[in-house]
């Protein structure tokens, strides 16, 4: 019997290359665990008829004496990421049936290296949402307490791993859609530098926000996942190389930069503050040096937001018209297969980000919206980038609040300030690592509160490195 | 924002909405733009205008030499994505 609880990425790589089991018994424990939990969970929209058959390639591979550090290790993929031959449908009825028909360029790196897809996880629909109850397919419940959220809207990866459904997993964050379900689930996520890894495959949302993130239960993990499939990628033009962003080094120590206005802010509840301010007192004790900062226009982080990811989302969307494919609704003449098509094919939220797209960008409010929104935004951007010549880290809670009950939050903007610590490292293009910081007591249940490490572009290692610390000092 | 606005989005974005459904996402669309409107209160400073023109400029086009690459794909499976084919083509309804 495999010990699920405690095996990581890592040790089942050892343990593979050792032959203490084979990828095939891996696969198996976690198919057994899958049928066992995932009715209740719902972390899984599909779980793949081929998967001993992969794990069986991947034990062959390691037969021969091949080693890479993901072969045969079993992975969730978010269903917006495409995988030839198999159905992904962004949690959308739009998209029921449909069939991808080319790998993602992270798919085609993990399949190089032999990893072993389980298969497609829960989502809110097209990625629009933070606790994955706006899926087509029901809601993914939270491991810790089946009542509350797991956040979203990576919600179905991260539970797979979470609750040991999967050893590691991708997902995309838009705005915070890998790490605050990684918060409200215990577990770590990272949204890597804009472009750093490609999103060739991947169903897009905003294009100038979404990234690919990685999932897994520590750093050591994460980092194995991102070594992966980072890399520039001449099919997405939006992809970096290693030398877009020179390393500069400012100072002569790792200085964390804290925005205390915004983390122990307006609308963060007590018990997060709290976990937070420990967890600078740890930082401190591990000799990090911190600093007070203050950026102006960061309180209009989740305004702008709103503003351009639904622009974006309305004119990405704009293609399941019902003629290419996905669904297709019939009427009198093609105006109304479109009408009809999508009134029947998209989810409420959906419809109402795109309505709010539209409405941004459309003429007599584009100026006042979508372009006032671009202009704070490069001031943001510039903000940033002052701020990290004088601190190595920006630090803030990940969510200003725990998972909370399904169905208590119907108001659409209630949802939405779950992402205000978040949007910032999409709006302006920084690596973001989210990692359990503690637990708060509610109602017999343990639920898990996260803290948000912030670098700047291109400097996922030093989010590893101090990550890794923290998880040290954590831990005890 | 009224009611008739609702339905002249849904006509741009062209998705069919029912009544009651306009009348919710009315209501929605107000608390969003109560939040969202806060960006007014930002004041741009006057460089901003000359700014943004360089910022833009420092944008690059990412380009790719223009000839053809063989990528494998496979003519059923994009097929078998059609709504409507004939005779291995996407078949799509009368424009005009």
């Amino acid at each position: 019997m495999i010990d699920l609880k405690n095996l990581t990425i890592k040790k089942a790589r050892l343990a593979l290359d050792a032959g203490e089991f084979s990828a095939v018994d891996l696969a198996q424990t976690y198919l057994n665990e899958i049928k066992n939990k995932n009715k209740e969970l719902n972390a899984y929209l599909e779980v793949y008829n081929d998967v001993l058959d992969q794990a069986k390639v991947a034990d062959d591979r390691i037969a021969k004496g091949e080693s890479s550090p993901l072969l045969g290790i079993p992975l969730a993929i978010k269903d917006n990421i495409l995988i030839k031959g198999k159905f992904v449908s962004a949690a959308s009825k739009i998209l029921a049936n449909y069939v991808a028909s080319y790998d993602a360029t992270v798919i085609t790196k993990l399949k190089k290296q032999g990893a072993v897809f389980l298969g497609r996880t829960n989502m809110d629909e097209f990625a629009m949402g933070g606790s994955t109850e706006n899926s087509a397919y029901g809601v993914t419940k939270n491991p810790h307490d089946l009542k509350r959220v797991a956040g979203g809207s990576s919600g179905g990866a991260i539970v797979a791993v979470a609750a040991n459904l999967a050893l590691g997993a991708l997902g995309s964050d838009t705005g915070g859609s890998v790490r605050e379900p990684a918060a409200f689930c215990g577990i770590v996520g990272m949204k890597p530098t804009y472009g750093r890894v490609s999103r060739y495959g991947l169903i897009t949302m905003g294009s100038s926000l979404d990234c690919i993130g990685q999932i897994a239960k520590n750093t050591e993990d994460v980092q194995i996942i991102f070594d992966a499939i980072s890399g520039h990628d001449v099919l997405d033009s939006t992809s970096i190389t290693d030398t877009t962003y020179p390393k500069q080094i400012f100072n002569k120590e790792l200085v964390i930069g804290i925005p205390y206005d915004l983390a122990i802010g307006e609308g963060v509840s007590p018990e997060v503050r709290e976990n937070f301010t420990q967890a600078v007192e740890k930082l401190k004790k591990l000799g990090f040096k911190t600093k007070n900062i203050s950026l102006k226009n960061l309180d209009m982080s989740l305004a702008i937001y709103y503003i351009i990811m639904p622009a974006e989302a309305s004119t990405n969307l704009a293609r399941f018209d019902g003629v290419r494919y996905g669904l297709h609704k019939d009427g009198k003449n093609l105006l109304e297969d479109y009408m009809f098509t999508k009134g029947a094919g998209f989810g409420k939220e959906v419809r109402r980000r795109i309505l709010l797209g539209t409405y941004v960008l459309s003429h007599g409010y584009y100026d006042a919206y979508y372009g006032k929104a671009q202009m704070v935004r490069n001031e943001l951007k510039k903000e940033f980038t002052k701020a990290f010549e004088s601190v190595d880290f920006i630090i803030t809670p990940t969510a200003p609040f725990v998972a909370w009950k399904i169905g208590e939050k119907s108001d659409p903007v209630s949802v939405w300030l779950a992402d205000i610590f978040t949007v910032t490292a999409n709006i302006v293009g920084v690596p973001a690592i989210s990692l359990p910081s503690g637990f708060l007591e509610i109602e017999g249940k343990k639920l898990p509160l996260g803290i948000q490490f912030m670098a700047s572009h291109g400097r996922e290692d030093l989010l590893f490195e101090i990550s890794k610390r923290f998880e040290e000092i954590n831990e005890k | 924002m009224d009611i008739e606005d609702v339905e002249n989005l849904a006509e741009l974005a062209r998705i069919e909405l029912s009544g009651d459904e306009k009348k919710e996402i009315l209501s929605d669309m107000k608390g969003i733009l109560e939040y969202v409107k806060q960006i007014e209160k930002v004041k741009m400073p006057i460089r901003q205008l000359a700014d943004e023109k360089n910022e833009y400029n420092n944008l690059i086009n990412v380009w790719r030499e223009d000839k053809i690459e063989s990528r494998e794909f496979s003519k059923e499976l994009i097929l078998g994505q059609f709504p409507d084919t004939q005779d291995g083509f996407l078949k799509v309804k009368k424009i005009l």
